[in-house]
């Protein structure tokens, strides 16, 4: 649940596990003695459930770990769970603040409509059950960031259970192989986000913004059938892609839209599980593979040092229990079959209407990729794993006679780069679908080589405005089309180094691309190697 | 005109006998002569002034509102009133001015509705005597009535008369004293269980409790929010339906009201009740019961036999069980409702500044009274992990049972029952403090709690006076949003019992010797 962070005025108290935020942990956090490790940022990752300890010997057992997680995802809603204050990421301090975000006593919690519709949509893509009944309840606690004392949430009965998430794992040889792998979800529950504090310890006081105060909340608990930090982080992020595909949550992590709590235990496999230790608050996807691997290298240490794994989290959890919120009512959902006679649509959702409204969701994208353009799998996961590339693509591809493969080389390698590179978004791009289509275009028609084409692309970036063509005719790079000066070019060539020419006759197969290369510099890269080939080779028999 | 009722002194708005600024400012003197009532915590004079002017020109131009154009009214200082300050007689709220209207006070309002001011209570409604609060207790007007005096008179005692002042009954005990005392027409309680019926009764006026779901919660400051309903006083049962009128209907700030429109509640003279059956549940009738309320009680269902109608004795076997369960159920919510009093957003906030929770609790022990953090720690208790499921699931089982015994009754043909709606007459203040207000809460709720638990709608009507000369109620319940049918039945027992007007003319007219009887009771007070 959207427990806040540990506050100022509780001294005495700490987390004993890191509060991987804002790196203030993540330095040490990096494991040294196990590897799950994958190609890092990517989505796809190395999977190896059996982990030893660095100071492990040979012939010694070995650990297994098991990772849980719960995700708190903050709804993409124009207001809050339970009142009508908008909702912004980045508004001024308190400026979203309605009487019932502050709890100002007598006010009543108003449900959302959309949020609700949110969670079905978010249910139905995850595979769960949709309970048609479901309740909400007060957790209690006492912080200065949540006003009314107690979150109201979804404890007894939750909107959505019993689902499923289904995320690839690339291994084997240059990750080629691609391996399904199935986590269980436990259910899935509305509940509202709490307000910030921020600890000025100077003048020790606590500044509170209750913005966030009310949000609508996804907590969606997965069950711990992962094993390692890349299998979370790899889970998480198939979510994150789900999320964002439905529009259910912008789930964007740096701005704590998608926030991960999880849950880790190390036993030996055949053994019953060890004790649980939680890590909260993990709200980069960069720090959360990282902190896993630490929190389960680190009980490995413990063990093996024959100390005991304590569950430190849970021996401050102070909160009161439950109670049923009495000022909602229990939440109904109906499908076709269950609808009322006359039912004033304004009044009931039907799972039904929302399950023919779903998207398209990442998996079936990346497999219609796979079908349509005859590209790999890890490329399908690299296209939809950047914000905005699978529809840059999408737009190349429509405007270009280029191969599909020639343009996910040329979207995945050069484009990503590029922005990588300078940090860019893909929407920031200077270079537009349409002109990347045309210059392939060119190349395709083979007006100009491909290097002379990764030329025009660098230009391109620097010279906003200007056509793939412009670039190529002011800079004179197309193809040499007359074979004749070509021919002549070749000659010429040919004779400057009677050497390499020499060695050709005799057999070497190397030294026809000395010469290819040579005529190539001649011509200023405007000349096509295979056209080159060809003339090099009919001039040496005749 | 003071003296009138809601309906009467509308008429005579209508009529031009008065003017809306004129009734005001009657009222206002009124409030003033009797603040040593202590029913009102707040006086709006400048707010009741200009609504009163307002309502005026509205009047002149012939377009007056409606029935509550021009009336003024009390409400409850647990409503949350936009930029009148709202206390629920709590230190913890002192100075904090809501900046919006409880949906019941903007529809009395929107009818032109004139706000006199916000009464006294027992701190966040919690008690049974208007007793617990901070601004002091709420006195009886009955305790200074003609019919009461008399009665004194003629009886031998030795102690200071004026010190011997009653309680209204609680917790809305402001309200129904500024009804029974003429300085308004209509006040808004609050009943959780019996908090508008049990002073009401004590005061000698109507008080109504409407079905759990017919009125909104919205900015009534919550005791136990699915048992808190917004009651309403008035001198008789035709103004309690008008108001309900106003008040009832779905609100979209209150999930929990029905979604369907609001009817106007116009209620017929009942002619005939032959068809009627009474139901006289007989557990109600507990051995602290006094006889001259039993009697009346008796009285009551002869007369309704006597004029054709069915009574027949009933049976709601979990009675017993109310008041252990209400006490679960209602601490436990009263814990969760107080987490908010923090000092953080509003209310009060104590000097300490060592960490945020020194602040809470030094906080939190300033602000609430011994009565509130009693049953804030009791119900703490109870949600604790380890007590849920002992404490509150079973309290709720048991709630359940108790409302399935009042279904089961209704089922059985019964259309309202009749109960007394309190154990007996008000006592002194002195007597009353005797107990604490745990004991007093469950010995005077008896009769009005099961009620809330069901969510039903019930109505106290005042019958006689005792030999003491002090009002009486008894107490109709209905089935749950039948509320029409329940004040239909509620007049015509009206009717027939004709209770007498409060004679309080020696109070309106010569007040000064009231305020010295005061001072000298307060000096014998503090010796």
């Amino acid at each position: 649940m959207a427990a806040p962070m540990l506050r100022g005025c509780c001294l005495g108290r700490c987390w004993a596990l890191a509060c991987i935020d804002s790196g203030s942990r993540h330095g040490r956090g990096a494991a040294t003695g196990f590897t799950c490790s994958g190609k890092r940022g990517q989505s796809f990752v190395a999977q190896q459930p059996l982990l030893t300890a660095q100071k492990s010997r040979k012939g010694e057992h070995k650990w297994a770990a098991v990772v849980g997680l719960e995700i708190h995802a903050q709804i993409a809603s124009n207001s809050k769970l339970f009142s009508g204050s908008q909702v912004h990421f980045a508004a001024p301090p308190n400026s979203l603040v309605s009487f019932f975000d502050a709890s100002l006593p007598g006010t009543l919690p108003v449900l959302n409509r959309r949020c609700v519709e949110a969670a079905v949509m978010t249910g139905l893509a995850l595979n769960c059950h949709i309970n048609k009944k479901s309740l909400f309840d007060r957790k209690h606690y006492f912080y200065a960031d949540l006003p009314a004392g107690y979150q109201i949430t979804q404890q007894r009965l939750p909107i959505a259970v019993n689902g499923s998430l289904a995320y690839s794992v690339c291994v084997g040889k240059k990750w080629r192989q691609v391996i399904t792998k199935t986590v269980r979800i436990k259910q899935i529950q509305l509940e509202q986000d709490s307000g910030k504090s921020l600890h000025d310890e100077l003048r020790s006081q606590t500044l509170i913004n209750l913005n966030r105060a009310g949000v609508g909340l996804l907590e969606v608990v997965l069950e711990p059938d992962m094993s390692c930090g890349e299998e979370a982080a790899t889970a998480v992020r198939e979510l994150q892609l789900i999320l964002q595909a439905l529009g259910t949550s912008q789930a964007n992590m740096a701005e704590g839209q998608l926030r991960v709590d999880a849950n880790i235990s190390v036993h030996h496999p055949g053994e019953p599980l060890g004790v649980r230790t939680e890590v909260k608050n993990l709200n980069s996807a960069r720090f959360l593979a990282r902190a896993i691997d630490y929190e389960i290298q680190r009980q490995i240490n413990e063990l093996e040092n024959g100390c005991e794994i304590l569950n430190e989290t849970r021996s401050f959890d102070y909160k009161l229990g439950f109670m049923p919120e009495p000022n909602l009512p229990p939440l109904l959902l109906y499908d076709t079959a269950s609808l009322p006679a006359g039912a004033d649509p304004q009044q009931v959702i039907n799972i039904d209407r929302i399950r023919e409204q779903l998207p398209e969701l990442p998996s079936e994208t990346r497999e219609k990729l796979i079908q349509q353009y005859g590209i790999l799998p890890e490329h399908s996961f690299a296209l939809l794993n950047e914000v905005g590339l699978l529809e840059f693509f999408q737009n190349v591809i429509k405007e270009t006679r280029a191969e599909p493969k020639k343009v996910t080389s040329w979207v995945l390698n050069i484009f990503l780069g590029f922005l990588k590179q300078r940090n860019l978004a893909v929407n920031e791009s200077p270079v537009t679908p349409s002109v990347l289509a045309e210059l392939l275009n060119l190349l395709d028609r083979k007006v100009i080589s491909s290097a002379a084409a990764k030329q025009v692309f660098e230009e391109l970036w620097r010279s906003k405005g200007k056509t793939p063509s412009q670039i190529v005719s002011e800079r004179k790079l197309e193809l040499m089309q007359d074979e004749e000066a070509l021919e002549r070019v070749c000659h010429t060539v040919m004779e400057g180094h009677p050497q390499v020419v020499m060695d050709m006759k005799r057999g070497n197969p190397r030294a026809i691309n000395k010469l290819i290369g040579l005529v190539r510099k001649v011509t200023h890269n405007r000349a096509d190697p295979t056209v080159i080939k060809e003339i090099l080779e009919k001039q040496l028999s005749s | 005109m003071l003296g009138r009722t809601l309906q009467e002194v509308s008429a005579a708005l209508k009529q031009g006998q008065i003017t809306p600024v004129e009734l005001c400012q009657k009222c206002l003197s009124l409030i003033k002569k009797t603040k040593f009532l202590n029913a009102y915590i707040t006086i709006s004079e400048e707010v009741a002034l200009k609504q009163a002017e307002e309502s005026e020109k509205r009047y002149k131009k012939g377009h007056s509102l409606g029935a509550l154009d021009g009336i003024p009214v009390a409400v409850k200082d647990n409503f949350s009133t936009s930029g009148i300050e709202t206390t629920c007689a709590s230190n913890m709220l002192k100075g904090y001015v809501p900046p919006y209207n409880a949906t019941v006070v903007q529809r009395l309002l929107d009818q032109g509705a004139v706000l006199m001011g916000k009464t006294n209570l027992d701190e966040f409604a919690m008690g049974s005597g208007s007793t617990d609060g901070v601004f002091g207790p709420v006195k009886n007007p009955w305790s200074y009535s003609k019919q009461y005096r008399e009665k004194r008179k003629q009886k031998p005692h030795g102690e200071n008369e004026d010190s011997n002042w009653l309680i209204t009954g609680g917790s809305s005990g402001g309200s129904a004293a500024a009804v029974s005392a003429f300085t308004c027409f209509a006040a808004l309680g609050s009943d959780t269980g019996g908090s508008t019926r049990n002073p009401a009764a004590h005061c000698g006026i109507v008080g109504f409790k409407p079905s759990y779901g017919l009125v909104s919660r919205h900015g009534l400051i919550p005791l136990v929010n699915s048992m808190d309903v917004p009651g309403i006083l008035t001198r008789c049962v035709d103004d309690a339906a008008t108001v309900l009128g106003v008040l009832a209907g779905h609100d979209p700030k209150d999930s929990t009201t029905i979604q369907d429109p609001g009817k106007p509640f116009m209620l017929s003279s009942l002619t005939d009740v032959s068809k009627l059956c009474i139901g006289i549940p007989k557990e109600y009738l507990v051995p602290e019961l006094s006889s001259e309320v039993r009697s009346f009680w008796s009285k009551a269902a002869n007369l309704f036999e006597s004029e054709g109608a069915k009574v027949i004795e009933v049976s709601l076997p979990h009675t017993s069980y109310s008041i252990v369960c209400y006490h679960v159920l209602c601490t436990s919510e009263v814990a969760s409702n107080m987490a908010r009093f923090d000092g953080l957003e509003y209310g009060h906030r104590c000097d300490i500044d060592v960490s945020t929770e020194a602040m809470y609790a030094a906080t939190r022990r300033e602000g609430f009274n011994d009565v509130v953090r009693g049953r804030i720690l009791t119900g703490n208790f109870f949600l604790l992990k380890e007590n849920y499921a002992n404490y509150f699931i079973k309290a709720q089982k048991v709630r359940r049972l108790i409302a399935n015994d009042f279904v089961n009754v209704f089922n059985s043909g019964v259309d309202v029952l009749l109960t007394p709606t309190t154990l007996s007459e008000a006592v002194p203040y002195l007597e009353f403090i005797k107990e604490d207000n745990r004991t007093r809460s469950a010995q005077d709720d008896i009769f009005t709690q099961a009620v809330n638990m069901a969510g039903l709608p019930a109505v106290s009507v005042p019958v006689a006076l005792s030999n003491q000369g002090l009002p009486v109620g008894l107490q109709f319940i209905g089935r749950a949003f039948c509320d029409q049918q329940l004040l239909t039945v509620a007049k015509w027992f009206e009717k027939q019992v004709q209770f007498p007007v409060i004679q309080l003319q020696e109070l309106m007219d010569d007040c000064s010797s009231v305020f010295e009887i005061e001072k000298l009771a307060s000096v014998s007070l503090k010796q």
